[in-house]
């Protein structure tokens, strides 16, 4: 049993995936730390402070970067309610209505802000609303966002969706509930945790938009990515790292909401093990 | 992932059944509407005339495209010769993207491989760990790693500090550090499908191959390969697709001389030097390479799902 246990073993794996995680965690721990760093030269270390993190809310910068703040959670927020909702009746469509015309080519449609490289949805989006009269601003945002965020909410939503049986739509049905009522108080209860986790995830990936935003954004609008590429142009100062290591945090939290809301959603009735 | 989901469409639960055109149509509205039609905007404008500072003129032309491939010279009345400024810039980016697709390999089938063979929980924290940097955002990955290797950074502060280099290493605006930070941005997209395949793998297989006498590696290298190859590629095309468009890493890493696509393609609609037409053709050029890839790995993928 040893021996068959050690063809999972092969030498020098393990410190390659201790490799891996280091490589992907250095930077931003180092970033993290030297956030506190007590010293102008950045570099050299000075000793432990949080006047960075007092500098991002009440320095000069900070109106500046609290405007950014808040734009970037408006538009997240809404992007990822429309998302997922496009994406829950998407999902129904994709999953629970049999053949339909376009099924198929619906689901490239749905894949295909996945495969389009962002520099060319980014400028193609600049350019079509400059050429259908649509002022840069808010709305332009907005609408970029959502159309990104729909595949990202679609993959939770859907892969839950495919876990829950056709039984109790079914029973639902059979004591006479209409469609609607078998939606809302029998498939979307049971899709909770999915939605919850394809909302999260739509809204991490529109707080982490650059790229996009960058483009479609009118002059003076400002998401705090944005804000945070037009203050490192003039180089790497500690408050970047503050507002950095914040984000940062913000993004870990809501992975992890949403890790453990996938874990929980194991638990209720599914047909996982089929 | 992606794969299942589409297969699964199969599935034999019709409790909507009739209704599936109208429960899709926001979708296709809103991607049809703000995607497909912006981006077959640009593939016209590629055939249009320049207009200067930015727009176009609606005269056919091929003048874009004519820029793109050739030097006719100062005038535009020397016989043409082959422009080579913007194909060694998308040959650069093809290079950065394979070299990083590479590194990504190099690093994360180990990785994914090692963390698949663990027992549950430490798996799901082992999986888990290399998930959250994904979701950290990708700007400050970015500017975190520029921070870290640039000339006076806490890397080179280190490594002269143990004594292993005399004098800081050039890594900041080289090549390398663009294959770097496209390395980081996309390692963990190597490592999620590969540990999906290798998940699904069977012991058997490399325990038949034990029992006939396989080396280890000789099974890794005869038996596991082909069977998780479906992973392996669908990781290669996550990481070289983004790689190759990619902005942030080649500009904030990267310096003047490391151009890629991305950049070329941002110049044309931001700033001075603005030509749409040429931008257009470009993102067109990007767009097709990109397609072409993707048409690859869905026959790669469909032969796989007849085996």
């Amino acid at each position: 049993m040893a021996a068959r246990l050690d063809l999972r073993r092969f030498p020098g794996f393990l410190p390659i995936t201790w490799l891996c995680l280091v490589l992907l965690y250095a930077p931003l721990i180092v970033v993290m730390v030297y956030s506190f760093n007590d010293s102008n030269s950045v570099t050299l270390w000075g000793g432990f402070t949080l006047r960075w993190y007092v500098e991002v809310f009440t320095g000069p910068e900070a109106p500046k970067f609290k405007a950014a703040a808040l734009n970037s959670l408006a538009i997240a927020i809404s992007a990822a309610i429309v998302a997922t909702t496009i994406a829950t009746a998407a999902a129904t469509a994709m999953l629970r209505s049999g053949q339909f015309r376009g099924k198929s080519v619906s689901f490239v449609l749905i894949n295909l802000p996945l495969m389009v490289p962002e520099i060319v949805t980014a400028v193609a989006s600049l350019v079509f609303f400059s050429a259908i009269g649509f002022q840069a601003g808010y709305l332009t945002i907005l609408v970029a966002h959502i159309v990104f965020c729909i595949p990202f909410a679609y993959l939770p939503i859907a892969a839950r969706m495919q876990g829950i049986e056709g039984a109790y739509e079914q029973a639902a049905q059979d004591l006479y509930a209409t469609k609607w009522q078998t939606f809302r108080l029998i498939l979307l209860p049971l899709m909770a945790p999915g939605i919850m986790s394809g909302f999260l995830l739509a809204f991490i990936i529109s707080l982490d938009d650059f790229i996009i935003t960058n483009f479609v954004k009118g002059a003076g609008i400002e998401t705090l990515p944005t804000a945070i590429f037009g203050s490192v142009k003039q180089g790497i100062k500690p408050n970047i790292m503050a507002i950095s290591t914040l984000l940062l945090l913000v993004s870990v939290v809501l992975v992890t909401v949403s890790y453990l809301l996938g874990r929980k959603g194991q638990t209720t009735p599914t047909n996982k093990g089929t | 992932m992606a794969a299942d989901i589409s297969s699964g469409g199969s599935s034999t639960i019709t409790t909507y059944q009739g209704q599936g055109a109208r429960m899709m149509l926001p979708a296709w509205v809103i991607i049809g509407f703000f995607l497909v039609l912006p981006v077959g905007m640009m593939l016209v404008y590629s055939f249009l005339t320049k207009e200067f500072r930015g727009g176009v003129i609606w005269d056919f032309s091929l003048a874009a495209y004519d820029q793109f491939f050739f030097d006719r010279g100062l005038f535009g009345d020397e016989p043409p010769k082959i422009e080579w400024t913007y194909i060694t810039i998308f040959w650069r980016s093809i290079w950065q993207a394979a070299v990083a697709t590479v590194l990504c390999l190099l690093i994360g089938f180990p990785t994914a491989w090692f963390i698949a063979t663990r027992a549950g929980p430490a798996r799901s924290i082992w999986l888990f760990a290399i998930t959250i940097p994904y979701w950290v955002n990708l700007l400050i990955r970015t500017i975190s790693m520029k921070f870290l290797i640039r000339d006076n950074g806490p890397l080179n502060e280190f490594l002269l500090a143990i004594g292993v280099i005399g004098e800081p290493i050039g890594l900041i605006n080289t090549n390398f550090a663009v294959q770097l930070g496209l390395f980081y941005s996309y390692l963990p997209f190597m490592v999620l499908p590969i540990y999906a395949s290798v998940e699904r793998y069977n012991m058997a297989y490399s325990e038949a191959a034990a029992d006939l006498y396989a080396s280890k590696w000789a099974a890794l290298r005869f038996v596991v390969l082909p069977i998780v190859k479906p992973g392996i590629i669908a990781g290669c095309i996550l990481v070289f697709v983004p790689s190759l468009g990619a902005f942030l890493a080649p500009d904030l890493l990267g310096g003047a001389k490391n151009f890629m696509i991305g950049s070329l393609i941002e110049e044309q609609f931001k700033g001075n030097a603005g030509n749409w037409p040429f931008g257009a053709a470009a993102s067109m050029i990007l767009l097709s390479m990109v397609l072409v890839v993707l048409a690859f790995y869905a026959r790669a993928q469909t032969k796989a799902g007849d085996r």
